[in-house]
């Protein structure tokens, strides 16, 4: 079992962590943040590994991965 | 559960002013790290001159001293001189280390300075507005002029450059583009921190950059145009090394 935990605020919408996901687990979010950006969002967590790889790609330290 | 990663010690959540896609708070994260593993964070010393670099401010914790445009190697080479036992580095652009600063980089590098030059290559000049830089990619467009070799010359390889000198302990070129690169990016880092450390021996490091907004590339299609025009010009390697 794993997550992650995204830090809604500081998400700036590049989308470089859904391509770091090998299984394609992330999205953007229909919301938006206090700044006008989508953020990052993991809908189902049931299939993540925590394999830390989104988190190490995020330029802005936005996920934090629990295992 | 148990937390596997997160920000690391020595770094806040405070949003920094860096545009989305921009990879360079991934190689201040980066330095703090491999700092945090060696047990150096309280004993490093970073110059940075004027550029991107300075958008990190307030996020993270280690020393720092501002220098002006280009000459961050100069201000190095004293702070390294007068504290040897510091860890020193400088970080700075690719227009600023090797067009503006070319001088101080490189003969730095020719002393070798007990420092580690970190350089950021995003292939254009960032925070002034997008200009072409010396490493600026044939026909890649920039807001004074589409670079022909004809006009302005070829991307120059500083990293290569470096590696055929005698007094540098460890010259390498890593790219910041998928995790994989990152986690061999972090290695390059920590062999050329512990060269000056363990060897007193100049470093340089380059790492390959995003640049979206200056570009002109949406972020997502950041990587498939560095794979098909940036890495073919840039290899990632190491050059030189002393382990």
């Amino acid at each position: 079992m794993a997550k992650i935990e995204v830090n809604k605020e500081k998400c700036k919408a590049c989308e470089l962590c859904l391509a770091a996901c090998p299984l394609g687990l992330l999205r953007m979010s229909r919301e938006f943040n206090s700044f006008g950006d989508h953020y990052c969002e993991q809908p189902d967590s049931s299939k993540c590994t925590g394999c830390t790889l989104c988190a190490i790609m995020c330029p802005d330290m936005v996920i934090t991965v629990y295992k | 559960m148990e937390k596997v990663f997160g920000i690391p010690e020595g770094m806040n959540d405070k949003k920094t002013a860096f545009c989305p896609g921009c990879t360079h708070m991934t190689a201040y994260r980066l330095i703090v790290e491999c700092l945090n593993e060696l047990g150096e964070r309280d004993n490093a010393i970073l110059c940075r001159p004027i550029g991107c670099s300075l958008n990190a401010d307030g996020s993270f914790d280690i020393h720092t001293i501002q220098s002006m445009h280009g000459r961050a190697s100069a201000v190095a080479t004293g702070v390294s001189r007068m504290n040897p036992t510091k860890t020193v580095m400088s970080y700075q652009g690719d227009g600023d280390a090797i067009s503006i600063g070319v001088a101080e980089t490189l003969y730095a590098a020719n002393r070798g300075e007990k420092m580690t030059a970190i350089v950021i290559n995003n292939q254009i000049y960032g925070m002034t507005g997008g200009q072409m830089s010396p490493t600026t990619l044939i026909g890649q467009r920039s807001t004074t002029g589409v670079r022909r070799a004809d006009d302005t010359g070829y991307p120059l390889r500083f990293a290569e450059w470096l590696g055929q000198l005698e007094a540098p302990g460890y010259v390498a070129r890593a790219a910041l583009y998928t995790p994989k690169d990152i986690m061999q990016a972090k290695k390059f880092l920590l062999k050329a921190l512990r060269c000056q450390k363990e060897l007193g021996r100049y470093s340089y490091i380059e790492f390959l950059s995003f640049c979206p907004t200056n570009w002109g590339v949406q972020p997502k299609d950041c990587l498939k145009y560095c794979q098909e025009n940036v890495l073919p010009v840039f290899p990632v390697g190491e050059f030189k090394s002393c382990f």
